[in-house]
């Protein structure tokens, strides 16, 4: 059968297996079981009701227990086996990593990615938005900022490998190094430097993000504070970093932790880009190495990216359950 | 707002050449990517895609073949290079002009056009502008003639040609019908379930729903690295393997978190008045969510929709994870990642254009839906 025949099939079982389910569990609720006529009939009706949402959620909340709840459990446990699973090691595994250099290297980088690539993309996204907010063709520059969230990683890091090509004729690094009288080189291997022209391409890709969510933000702030700051005689800067900066601040936290969230999980650029070798590799990519190889290893990396973005993950419910109020 | 106190003209200014220098830098890397796309190999290493539309100068090495004739006491070949066995092909399109040229591969265009220069072998050589040439020997030559070098500039070019290689001859073609087979039903059916559950978690009234949301808000940053080895070791278990299904599953797994919540937010600002009058007339749940949330809520379900579809369609790891690595399946990215990177690490023009097939389709989608994105994009953020 060919996949998109397949694909077809499985649309058409999934769309209507989901609606005749929804629609008979519906009618077998309140016909068969508690039928709303008789005796009992407004005893029934609340008992339906109190069965009826469960019969909404139950599809929902098994994919979620079997995709997201018992891969979090099964992956710790995993993380605890050897290599073929039939041997409980005990922190075997996370001992190893530790010892690990790359592990370590992997740990340094993906800070310097949590910290750089957020922040950067967060302040520049800021600006734009503020630059862009009264612009004429204000809406046209935010299209084109934020066209780079519609790319994949891997078409971004392919864009950005023609950016940084060994070539006076094609990379527009080295073209400006040539302009200037300078020699060509591989910017992917210079020390160091290397894991802030990977970052580029995120903060390329995320920047745009930033800017949707801030500018309505901005938009969002009351007229009078800034008219009343303008009246006091408050300049252009001033009024954007003391007036309304400080009053989106819960936006600008929001967007921050969302690009962390992300950063901590994209192992797409520096798999394309360097395959983590010349000192680059970050955990996500690092994990990729051990996938198929050693399950017990790469379910530890795992679990150690779980355990950084737990911090985020618990903030995340404390903010939900606050505006639920 | 826009003349008050504190935005002067030179304000104006600065402010609308810093947008313009951040667009255009923003822009710049993809722009090369597509001009790049359409250039043949040897124009690409020749010179950079932004003066494509300017000549390209290249050397070039040939030939002077041709049938000597006698001339008086000398022997002469006449002919012109650009016709030449060797370097024909380059020069099928005309319009190409010689501005040096030699017979040495160390001065490969030291003569001007026009001049004339000895040969190795005695002779004089001389080559105009046009391509045309004129060796003169004393003896008589034998039916190779002499070896020529040149320079010369062919006016740009742009080509389909990566394009038709890509998609005929490396199997891209396939890797598209891939991705779209991965990506439709992936985008559909998690918004249907989502949606139920939405609308449960945002009016139904039950214990332990708070909860339950926030289960949700938790899941929607777990990371997707835990799910890969426990998911692949069940799907291997229940007889599903690394298979189309497995993907399908996956990503509709892993989008519910987000539909859940965006459709949730969504549902929860409708109107309270209709959902209760509806109640009042006697319409049943099912029927509340049929008839009047699921329509009303149609911006939601394409913001989701379309975050879905971007996100199957870009990603590399859950393809490379539960689909099999083969022609037969592999979807585009994994192909760029793992086999084109690889094979045609050199060859840019390829690259560029396999880079563009792939992100044609979500930059289309990107472009004329972006309002719902943009909506999208509020709604689960800002709150």
């Amino acid at each position: 059968m060919s996949p998109l025949l397949q694909a077809a099939l499985t649309i058409f079982v999934g769309v209507f297996g989901c609606v005749g389910y929804f629609y008979a569990a519906n009618v077998v609720l309140d016909k068969v079981i508690f039928p709303a006529k008789g005796e009992q009939a407004g005893r029934n009706i609340n008992r339906a009701n109190l069965v009826r949402p469960w019969i909404f959620l139950f599809p929902a909340v098994t994919a979620l227990s079997l995709y997201l709840v018992y891969p979090v459990i099964g992956s710790i446990l995993r993380s605890l086996h050897n290599r073929a699973g039939d041997e409980f090691i005990g922190l075997g595994n996370y001992v190893a990593l530790f010892s690990d250099e790359t592990f370590r290297e992997a740990v340094i980088n993906n800070a310097l990615w949590a910290l750089i690539v957020p922040a950067s993309a967060t302040f520049l996204g800021l600006v734009i938005a503020q630059l862009t907010d009264r612009l004429s063709w204000g809406n046209i520059a935010k299209s084109i900022i934020f066209m780079p969230m519609a790319i994949s990683f891997v078409g971004a890091s392919l864009i950005w490998r023609f950016v940084y090509a060994v070539d006076a004729d094609i990379g527009l690094i080295n073209a400006i190094r040539d302009f200037f009288g300078l020699d060509v080189l591989d910017p992917l291997q210079v020390p160091f430097w290397n894991n802030l022209f990977l970052m580029v391409i995120l903060i390329w890709i995320q920047t745009g993000f930033a800017m949707v969510i801030l500018s309505a933000a901005l938009r969002g702030i009351p007229e009078e504070t800034v008219e009343a700051a303008i009246i006091d005689g408050t300049g252009p800067l001033q009024l954007f970093f003391r007036i309304k900066v400080p009053q989106i601040m819960g936006t600008i936290v929001v967007v921050w932790t969302t690009i962390t969230i992300l950063v901590l999980k994209v192992f797409d650029i520096v798999y394309t880009m360097t395959g983590g070798n010349l000192g680059t590799q970050i955990l996500p990519s690092y994990m990729m190495a051990f996938m198929f190889r050693d399950d017990g290893r790469a379910t530890a990396v795992a679990v150690v990216i779980m355990i950084v973005v737990l911090p985020v993950m618990i903030w995340n419910i404390r903010q939900a359950r606050s505006e639920m109020r | 707002m826009d003349n008050i106190a504190g935005s002067s003209n030179r304000l104006k200014w600065a402010v609308n050449l810093s947008v313009l220098i951040i667009v255009i830098s923003w822009l710049v890397p993809t722009v090369g990517l597509f001009v790049s796309s359409f250039r043949d190999r040897d124009q690409i290493s020749a010179t950079g895609w932004w003066i494509a539309p300017l000549s390209v100068e290249l050397t070039y090495r040939t030939r002077g073949d041709g049938t000597p004739r006698q001339d008086g006491d000398l022997w002469v070949i006449e002919g012109n290079l650009f016709e030449s066995a060797e370097v024909a092909e380059a020069f099928a399109n005309g319009g190409a002009e010689i501005t040096g040229f030699g017979v040495a591969a160390r001065t490969p265009d030291g003569t001007m056009p026009g001049d004339e220069i000895e040969t190795r072998d005695g002779g004089m050589l001389r080559v105009n502008t046009d391509g045309t040439y004129r060796y003169t020997s004393s003896e008589e030559p034998d039916t190779r003639g002499p070896r020529v070098y040149f320079a010369a500039t062919t006016p740009p070019e742009f080509t389909l040609d990566n394009y038709r290689t890509i998609l005929t001859a490396d199997g891209m073609d396939r890797a598209f019908f891939n991705t779209l087979t991965v990506t439709i039903p992936s985008t559909i059916i998690p918004i249907l379930i989502a949606a139920f559950a939405a609308y449960a978690l945002a009016w139904m009234e039950f214990p332990g729903r708070g909860l339950l949301i926030a289960g949700v808000v938790g899941l929607l940053v777990v990371p997707l690295q835990l799910a890969l080895v426990p998911l692949l070791n069940l799907h291997n278990t229940i007889g599903i393997g690394q298979s189309f299904v497995g993907v399908w599953l996956a990503h509709t797994g892993f989008g519910l978190p987000l539909a859940i919540y965006l459709l949730r937010n969504y549902m929860v600002g409708l109107p309270r008045d209709i959902i209760e009058s509806a109640k009042v007339d006697g319409a049943t749940d099912f029927q509340i969510f049929t008839k009047i949330i699921l329509p009303l809520s149609f911006p939601a379900l394409a913001s989701f929709a379309i975050f879905q579809f971007l996100w199957t369609w870009n990603d590399l790891l859950v393809a490379k994870v539960f689909l099999p690595s083969s022609d037969e399946t592999n979807v585009m990215t994994v192909k760029i990642a793992d086999d084109l990177l690889g094979s045609y690490g050199g060859d840019w023009g390829l690259l560029a254009g396999a880079a563009f097939v792939s992100i044609a389709v979500p930059l289309f989608v990107f472009f004329t839906m972006q309002r719902y994105l943009v909506r999208g994009l509020l709604a689960g953020s800002v709150k």
